[in-house]
């Protein structure tokens, strides 16, 4: 290893330790920060130690017990067990949307708003477009034309039409830059439009795209859910949202049965890795931006 | 403003166009899901169930995608949206029928959740009250999490399931006569009740956090400062410095959210089964209703571009600094 590669190696650690400490100052960040950890280790270690339950039909529809923790559901399968199971799919589809959108938006974003002109007229006008799409009705019928059997189709499926706001917002954030004088210096410089979007412009604005990240991850999963509450995707897996819908159409847990554990249970999960988000979200400006830093 | 305009209507006609296209691709053809019912239901043979199918939903899967475009968009330009097929009606007297509905509970708990996410926004930023700020994120972080058909389905649980309190369907009772008397009206707003308790309940907070954070930076104003030190009234400051400065911008937000909650209505409609537009797009989507769901989106569509264009007028309206220009 040379000493230049070295001493960036070190800075770069550097920053991790920089970041993590930040958002452990920050008390709701890091409340987050233990929620989405605790999740994470749920979708990482939860596959390799356990199995997908057998169904047991004498057992159905049990509440809470000693054997089974958070009951059973219609067919016998222990709540428990698919609740854990079912946090790598509900995390990867999440990422996946989120990664993607952010990806295109980014990269429509940026281009269109450092170049300008022509190029920045007819990426606006496509990125106008899809904003008008109303989103929701619109992954219903995609999810419909696009078969969905795997997370990461899922997450493209999601991602199609959510990038385009984002895409609009990180235009304008770079249009208030671009006039700064170190793009300036670059651009006198001759350094390419590549260089100076990975250089100048994506350093600046990281901790926008990051706090947009989660809270692309956080619609993802909110339309994910709401796809399968309405039966749209056939998606196969413990995914929450699928115990969700099973637990409404399958056992009508709210309608007085023993099923109320079978329903609560996914939504607890969602609304507490959601939580994780928010809190999580607070502290990322300040810890990714060292000028806000104290 | 005529370049604003032509761009706008650009804008629409390609959503439509891209939003035919993925309709016409979706896997599925009513014309076969309906013929299977009826050799089931009338013990026929598949070929003429087919051709019945065909004859009852006036909808030939036969003619290529480039006549249906040219038909749907010639459709539009001469203010016909086809005929139902699950319905049997004129597409335009459906929507016609829906939009107010939607209409309705959309702007009753917009304007709801945004009046009072602007007063208690500024209340907390002018007061800096520490109680008031640390509920609000405790109220944020919860509620901003429960997806809103959630929150409908408890709703919908614990106060017309378990209570009795409010009905679980539609937009009014049969047993009114619908017109301008009381009784329809009150009927009327006993139904929207929950519905719009659903997205108040999910859309409150958020506005209270933007209106806090703008009101925050519009106090760090050196102008506000001024004004202090002049000794100006505090009743003034608030009124014709802050709020007007800190309220500018959501303006914006608020016409952007009008557009949001008409496209996201198929979820909470679909749920109270509230015959507004989101309900028979759903309804639509599953029967594979072809010129329903066209129909649908296409009312949404113009609805979206229209309150983000009225958005554009308020905010030049309201900006003095862009009034001249």
């Amino acid at each position: 290893m040379t000493t230049k590669t070295a001493k960036a190696a070190v800075r770069r650690s550097n920053g991790i330790r920089d970041f993590f400490s930040s958002i452990w100052r920050n008390r709701m960040s890091r409340v987050g920060l233990f929620i989405l950890a605790f999740f994470l280790a749920m979708a990482i270690f939860g596959p390799i130690f356990l199995k997908n339950p057998p169904a047991d039909y004498l057992n159905r529809l049990k509440g809470p017990s000693a054997e089974h923790w958070l009951g059973t559901d219609y067919s016998g399968k222990d709540t428990l067990i698919q609740l854990i199971l079912g946090a790598k799919d509900v995390l990867l589809v999440a990422f996946y949307a989120g990664a993607i959108s952010i990806v295109i938006a980014c990269t429509v974003g940026i281009v269109s708003g450092l170049l300008g002109g022509k190029v920045d007229t007819v990426l606006m006008l496509i990125t106008n477009v899809m904003v008008t799409i109303p989103s929701f009705p619109f992954t219903m019928v995609l999810s419909m034309v696009i078969s969905v059997d795997n997370a990461f189709m899922f997450g493209v499926v999601l991602s199609i039409q959510a990038w385009a706001g984002l895409a609009k917002a990180i235009r304008s954030q770079v249009l208030i830059i671009k006039n700064r004088d170190f793009i300036e210096a670059s651009r006198v410089l001759g350094i390419s439009n590549f260089n100076i979007i990975m250089n100048d412009v994506v350093p600046n604005i990281i901790s926008y795209i990051a706090v947009n990240f989660i809270s692309m991850m956080k619609e993802a999963i909110m339309s994910a859910v709401g796809l399968m509450y309405l039966g749209l995707v056939p998606f196969q897996g413990n995914h929450w949202g699928m115990m969700i819908q099973l637990s409404l159409t399958a056992s009508g847990a709210l309608m007085g049965s023993g099923a109320i554990v079978y329903f609560l249970a996914p939504v607890v999960c969602i609304v507490l890795f959601q939580m994780g988000c928010y809190l999580f979200a607070t502290g990322l400006d300040e810890a990714l931006n060292p000028r806000l830093r104290t | 403003m005529v370049k604003k305009l032509l761009m706008s209507l650009f804008t629409v006609f390609a959503a439509l166009v891209i939003m035919f296209f993925i309709i016409q691709s979706m896997p599925g053809d009513p014309v076969d899901l309906m013929a299977t019912t009826i050799q089931k239901q009338q013990n026929l043979q598949y070929d003429i169930a087919y051709i019945r199918a065909k004859a009852i939903l006036n909808y030939d899967p036969d003619i290529p995608m480039g006549q249906r475009f040219l038909n749907y968009i010639t459709g539009i330009v001469t203010g016909n949206l086809g005929t139902s097929m699950t319905y049997q009606r004129d597409v335009i007297s459906i929507v016609g029928g829906a939009l107010p509905w939607t209409f309705l509970i959309v702007s009753i708990s917009l304007l709801l959740s945004f009046a009072v996410g602007v007063l208690l926004g500024i209340y907390i930023a002018w007061t800096r009250s520490r109680i008031l700020n640390s509920v609000l994120i405790g109220y944020q972080s919860i509620f901003g999490a429960i997806p809103n058909y959630v929150i409908g389905y408890l709703m919908l649980f614990l106060f017309s399931v378990t209570l009795a309190w409010f009905p679980s369907r539609g937009a009014y009772s049969t047993s009114v006569t619908p017109g301008f008397n009381g009784e329809f009206i009150l009927d009327v707003l006993h139904h929207a009740f929950l519905p719009v308790l659903t997205y108040f309940v999910t859309t409150v907070a958020g506005w209270i956090m933007s209106m806090k954070a703008n009101s925050l930076s519009v106090l760090g104003e050196d102008y506000i400062t001024y004004a202090q030190v002049r000794g100006l009234p505090k009743r003034r400051i608030l009124i014709t410095y802050l709020s007007k400065n800190a309220l500018l911008p959501l303006i914006t937000s608020l016409a952007v959210s009008f557009g949001l909650l008409f496209g996201g209505s198929p979820l909470i409609e679909g749920m109270f089964l509230y015959p507004g537009v989101g309900y028979y797009l759903s309804r639509a989507i599953a029967a594979r209703d072809y010129p329903l769901m066209q129909g649908m989106f296409f009312i949404i569509i113009i609805m979206v571009v229209i309150s983000s264009f009225a958005a554009e007028l308020l905010y030049k309206y309201l900006n003095p600094h862009l009034r001249d220009s």
